[in-house]
């Protein structure tokens, strides 16, 4: 152990070198705009969380969400399909457009708005149900009522599971490893058709190959939905992402602390040659 | 005292003999207290049994009693269990689905400060003493109307209410956040999530909740003498009428002057007591069951 100490060592480089799957970004006038978030602030209780959002997601392509612990990061997204309302005590300020429409007001049912906006959790929670009930209950309870076998097979098939699970449909989800459970989150999610799937660190619970998979199926997905990522993770950012976003925690003039969006580019560019100074140290490591 | 090392003296116990005398007389003491509360019961179940063991045949269940019997006559309290059965089966359909009403309400839906001031209120509700319900029943529908099945029922209810409810927020509690979660974010409705994905992971504790609450308002007697307790010796299965019950029963015929009764009160006692324990025990069964169940599904 002792005597191949220097065959180890790691070297942080400047820039974080990965491989990616990403095409070229269509010019900006080709891009629909199907997020419009100006000016969100998000507070628990009397706690801010969130100040000053400003930023546009576009159709089609994958937007990561990084930074560092506390960031706002998940607050944010669960912003985007009114998730938050659930929370006691959580108030948001600012719009939120969604194709030209304000998502944030009263007259707004947020039933409605997570049935567009899907998503998929941190943590894999599969009902305890059977692998095919999982991913047909929701497509059965919202309507969609004929071809339910059809679409089940159509979802686990991109969500890349269907080989793995055709045999055992009935089989209880609980019985799948984490990484297959965390997959049929996702086949649920797209099975009921939605327009944009926000995810909230899909992968933080789970191994490289796993993590691999799903980073895989969302690269194919990306043609058919619009994705959201929050990871911790920033070469997974690097590798699926189109757009980052790149958020942190700054300190207000009476000391209290509320998370930013620093910074939002192509991902090349936030990796390569981000323009702000705190981006820059974030991802080459010199902190977070 | 300035040198780093640790005086030896410091670590040496101070007067370890008189504290091992004092933990050891503690802990018998502690041991003692807990023997005595198994012993009780013991006592109690012995004393019953070997009491009740003169009368105890199937004539108790399936005779009516023979009012002013002279010597041996095939006698039994079938009037008091067909009512107690009626009574606590109104009760139960009665205080069940409010019950579960209150819960799925106060976990799924009410503000937090909304859920602590109503289930300060089920605790109050709870430590109420049966009479003062009994009372209060009667004041309510006894009153000018007469005693009737429905009164009775109507006051072990309002007994069974506060346990249904607290038993069945407990399992609601239980059911972890990210499961309604993930059904909300299907674009759910609430009320189809409670029903769907909630509801029916609690099921197992929710019985075991009415079941401990049946055998609760099964030996209460207080707010039946108000309610439900002037009654013929005919069997009856008509709640519009006043019905007997188990434990009024046992409380008449132990002021009777007639031995028989005596026994037959400590029959009814003895499979009073009976039912009570096995439904706890097939509650505690049933709890542990869907516990484990809960615990997997996360």
């Amino acid at each position: 152990m002792t005597g191949e100490d220097e065959n180890v060592s790691i070297t942080i480089e400047p820039t974080v070198r990965v491989e990616t799957r990403r095409q070229p970004i269509p010019p900006p006038e080709r891009l629909e705009r199907i997020f419009n978030i100006v000016n969100l602030d998000a507070i628990y209780g009397s706690k801010p969380a969130l100040e000053g959002v400003t930023m546009e997601i576009y159709k089609n392509l994958v937007t990561a969400i990084i930074g560092p612990s506390g960031c706002g990061k998940s607050t944010y997204i669960r912003c985007l399909n009114r998730m938050n309302d659930l929370i006691p005590g959580f108030t948001q300020t600012g719009t939120i457009s969604y194709h030209g429409q304000d998502i944030c007001g009263k007259d707004v049912d947020p039933v409605a708005v997570r049935r567009h906006i899907g998503m998929v959790f941190q943590r894999p929670n599969p009902f305890p149900k059977s692998i095919f009930d999982n991913v047909a209950w929701g497509v059965k309870v919202l309507g969609m009522k004929d071809d339910v076998a059809g679409r089940v097979e159509r979802a686990l098939t991109q969500a890349a599971l269907w080989d793995e699970v055709k045999d055992r449909l009935k089989a209880s989800a609980l019985s799948l490893s984490g990484g297959q459970q965390q997959r049929l989150c996702i086949a649920r999610a797209i099975a009921v058709e939605p327009d944009v799937v926000l995810m909230d660190e899909p992968a933080s619970a789970l191994d490289p190959i796993a993590t691999q998979a799903i980073e895989q199926l969302m690269h194919e997905l990306k043609s058919e939905y619009t994705f959201v990522i929050v990871t911790h993770n920033m070469q997974q950012a690097a590798r699926v992402a189109d757009m980052t976003a790149f958020f942190s925690i700054s300190r207000g003039d009476e000391g209290h602390r509320f998370g930013q969006l620093v910074e939002y580019d192509a991902t090349e560019k936030i990796f390569t040659a981000p323009s702000d100074r705190r981006t820059e140290d974030y991802v080459t490591g010199r902190f977070g | 005292m300035s040198s780093h090392g640790i005086n030896p003296a410091d670590l040496r116990a101070v007067n370890l003999p008189r504290r091992r005398a004092v933990n050891r007389g503690m802990e018998a003491i502690a041991t003692l207290a807990a023997l005595t509360a198994v012993a009780i019961l013991v006592v109690v179940v012995w004393s019953v049994a070997r009491r009740a063991a003169g009368a105890l045949d199937l004539n108790l269940l399936t005779k009516d009693p023979v009012p002013f019997a002279f010597g041996p006559v095939e006698q039994g309290l079938a009037n008091a269990f067909a009512g107690s059965l009626v009574l606590v089966g109104l009760a139960t359909l009665m205080a069940l689905p409010v019950g579960i009403l209150v819960a799925v309400y106060l976990t799924e839906f009410a503000q937090p400060t909304v859920r602590t001031t109503v289930s300060l209120a089920l605790d109050v509700l709870n430590g109420i003493p049966a009479i003062v319900i009994g009372i209060f029943v009667f004041g309510l529908i006894v009153v000018g109307r007469g005693q009737s099945g429905w009164a009775g029922a109507f006051a072990l209810a309002c007994l069974m209410l506060p346990l249904v409810a607290r038993a069945t927020m407990e399992v609601l509690l239980l059911v972890p956040g990210s499961l309604r979660e993930a059904s909300l974010g299907l674009g759910v409705p609430r009320w189809r999530t409670t029903l769907s994905i909630v509801l029916p992971q609690t099921i197992g504790g929710i019985v075991t909740g009415a079941i401990l609450a049946v055998a609760r308002v099964a030996g209460e007697t207080a707010p039946l003498l108000f309610t439900s307790s002037i009654v013929g010796t005919q069997t009856s299965w008509n709640p519009f009428h006043a019905l007997q019950s188990i434990p009024v029963a046992i409380f008449e015929l132990s002021e009777s002057p007639d031995p028989q009764d005596h026994a037959r009160a400590w029959a009814a006692a003895f499979v009073l007591l009976l039912f009570i324990l096995f439904t706890s025990l097939g509650a505690r069964w049933l709890a542990t069951r869907s516990r484990r169940k809960l615990g997997a599904s996360r």
